[in-house]
């Protein structure tokens, strides 16, 4: 991308100190509240990485990966896709449709027909934000904002209506116990190793491997990744080329959505086996610090998905060791967005600087 | 009739209750967008003001013998105080973020309302230790409605009589000073050199330059006036409105409704003030009538109230006419070199 500076400071040293600047201000922040930075970080880690936490963590990191791509995915084609919170809610809706409807006889094939509605349905529900984008130039990120409301309401109405269980939860019935997704605990137990058997993380976790691997290969590999990262560059040069503008807009939001709603897959399919209130838990909007840390490379993201995972999971713990809210994650994960997103001339400039002075007595 | 009339009357007076907290917001976006600088901030801005609000004007009027201040009548303009310094602290990053750094207006936007969400909850904790509410305020730590001179008197007056009486009187100080604003940020605006420089710097930043004006101070000093209208708005939430505190996420998302407004009023102040009377009114009807049957079907409550968002998407779409935002908006200014 910046001629002024090597590969591996654009992509390695500069996202690190951007975060390790994030890290900074959020020390001050736990200081701010009477609390002592390095027990909050030893707390995190340790409830992060224990036998029990891990399982969690993995679990939020796939949720991570899935909202992450999803963010990067619209960041190549430049649209700011912040509606992943009410693509994975109405996502959810989907899966827990389509669990509902029938008697499903084993896992494989819910587990498949699960995933297609779970991404039908996200992409659904960022398909309208993308064409008011294209055809009436509506600010996507305000639109897919009011999306997220909308959808809150939505599920809201549904849970306490149409797809309520008996008995006065806002919850839908459970799902079939033959569609129950096989965990971490029974993958790994076919190859004999041990994993906490009451751990959320389910396959899953594979499947938002294997997305990253097809976000990576779309991007990079093929004509459609292309054409939305020429459209993304310049959109007045990608016109000329020939390149369809409301072509890119939807099909980056389709598969923006749809990513976002494979989600669900892991939440309601995978966990919960059941629709419940607040099922997303603000993991969409964590897509937008994922991707930004990211880089939007699927590397970066699943990478980020990982820190994130540690994150919230060690996050949970502070509420019961010391007693500080999971707002603490909010301010990190805003903090990450500001420094990697928003201020990274701050440190990008003085190393440009550096370099240059540099590069001149060298190359010369 | 009678019945009609006064549920009329008792529409528009919470419409105009409602509209008080989106008509700052979207005259703080007013001047920021005017600049040439796009604010998703507004949300944030209004949240960590309302708390603040909340929280100073709770220590200011707690008795000192329970560690307060014991300021009395005076708790509620320290409240207002703190506020607007946290505002337009925050508008100051993301001047910084956006202006000096040139950096991604959009994303420090967004990166503001999470901070804020996350930070009024952690102090709040920390502070009040009541899951992130900050304590209820009595008389003299809020705003109390004022009665305008004669509104007693002319009260049975038939039509202007009642409309003075519930309509025009009986607000808090922040609805009329905010009205007051809209007629000042049209005059300033429109009449004065700042304002001119400052529709100039939006639309066509190079050229300010060239005149010999400071494209960064100009923009810095919108986003100061930013800072202090989004801390009106937050303080009227917690201090002027029946909360009578401060409850996270309390702004729920009005800080995009006036955006929203602010797109439909096509950034000028005398038709933001209809924009978000529009959206108080509707959110007036929300609140008054939770379901409403149609005869055929009945609307659910969760529709009534995702009415304001639906309405934001409709006019976002540009179903009510075009319209065409300053032309620099979101774009650092790179001088020339």
């Amino acid at each position: 991308m910046n001629k002024n500076l090597p590969k591996w400071v654009d992509l390695g040293l500069i996202p690190l100190l951007t975060l390790a600047l994030a890290f900074a201000v959020s020390g001050l922040v736990v200081l701010s509240i009477g609390q002592n930075p390095i027990a909050v970080v030893k707390v995190m880690i340790q409830g992060a990485f224990n036998p029990f936490g891990i399982g969690h963590t993995l679990y939020f990191t796939t949720n991570f990966i899935f909202t992450g791509l999803a963010v990067a995915v619209a960041f190549h084609a430049k649209l700011f896709n912040i509606g992943g919170e009410g693509q994975a809610g109405i996502a959810g809706v989907g899966v827990a449709l389509i669990m509902l409807s029938f008697d499903w006889p084993n896992w494989t094939i819910a587990l498949l027909v699960g995933t297609l509605a779970a991404m039908v349905f996200g992409a659904a529900w960022a398909a309208i934000p993308a064409y008011l984008q294209a055809k009436r130039g509506s600010h996507i990120v305000i639109t897919t904002i009011m999306f997220n409301l909308i959808a809150t309401a939505i599920v809201g109405y549904l849970l306490v209506g149409p797809l309520q269980a008996v008995g006065s939860l806002p919850e839908s019935p459970s799902f079939p116990p033959a569609a129950s997704l096989p965990t971490m605990h029974d993958i790994l137990g076919v190859f004999g190793i041990e994993f906490d058997k009451n751990a959320p993380v389910n396959i899953s976790f594979f499947i938002a491997l294997v997305a990253a691997l097809l976000v990576w290969i779309l991007i990079w590999k093929t004509r459609l990744g292309y054409e939305m990262r020429a459209f993304g560059h310049s959109e007045r040069a990608a016109v000329f080329a020939g390149i369809s503008p409301m072509k890119i807009t939807m099909v980056a939001m389709l598969i923006s959505g749809a990513l976002s709603g494979l989600m669900a897959v892991n939440t309601v399919q995978g966990e919960a086996e059941r629709l419940v209130i607040g099922a997303v838990e603000g993991a969409g909007f964590i897509g937008i610090a994922v991707a930004l840390m990211g880089r939007s490379h699927p590397v970066g993201v699943v990478l980020a998905a990982f820190l994130f995972g540690i994150l919230t999971q060690g996050g949970a713990e502070l509420q019961y060791e010391l007693g500080i809210p999971p707002q603490m994650i909010t301010v990190i994960q805003a903090l990450i967005i500001m420094f990697t997103g928003s201020m990274e001339n701050l440190v990008r400039v003085p190393l440009e600087n550096i370099f240059i002075r540099a590069g001149k007595g060298a190359a010369s | 009739m009678d019945f009609l009339t006064n549920d009329l009357l008792q529409l528009s007076d919470s419409a105009v209750r409602n509209a008080t907290p989106l008509l700052l917001a979207c005259l703080a976006g007013l001047y920021s967008e005017r600049a040439g600088i796009f604010d998703i901030g507004l949300e944030g801005k209004m949240l960590v003001a309302a708390f603040a609000a909340g929280a100073f004007s709770a220590f200011a009027g707690m008795p000192a013998y329970d560690g307060g201040w014991g300021m009395g009548a005076w708790s509620v303009w320290i409240g207002l105080g703190a506020a607007i310094v946290a505002s337009v602290a925050f508008s100051m990053i993301h001047a910084f973020a956006s202006i000096t750094l040139r950096g991604n207006q959009l994303i420090s936007g967004v990166a503001i309302n999470f901070f804020a969400a996350g930070i009024t909850v952690l102090i709040g904790q920390y502070w009040f230790r009541m899951g992130g509410q900050t304590p209820q305020l009595r008389a003299g730590q809020r705003f109390d409605p004022i009665t305008l001179p004669f509104a007693k008197s002319v009260q049975d007056v038939p039509v202007i009589g009642p409309i003075y009486h519930d309509l025009i009187s009986g607000h808090n100080i922040i609805v009329y000073l905010g009205f007051l604003i809209v007629a000042l940020t049209w005059w300033v605006l429109y009449r004065t050199r700042f304002g001119l420089r400052m529709r100039a710097v939006g639309e066509n930043p190079g050229a300010v330059d060239t005149a010999g004006i400071s494209v960064v101070k100009l923009r810095y000093s919108a986003l100061i006036i930013t800072g202090i209208l989004c801390g009106l708005a937050g303080a009227y939430l917690s201090l002027g409105t029946a909360a009578a505190g401060f409850g996270k996420d309390m702004t729920a998302g009005r800080g995009f409704i006036a955006l929203a407004a602010l797109i439909f009023a096509k950034w000028k102040p005398i038709t933001a003030m209809w924009a978000t009377l529009l959206f108080g009114l509707l959110e007036a009807i929300g609140n008054k009538y939770q379901s409403v049957d149609l005869g055929f079907m009945v609307l659910p409550g969760q529709f009534m109230q995702a009415l304001p968002y639906i309405l934001t998407v409709v006019i976002l779409a540009g179903f009510v006419g075009k319209a065409i935002p300053p032309k620099a908006g979101g774009e650092p200014y790179v001088k020339e070199r």
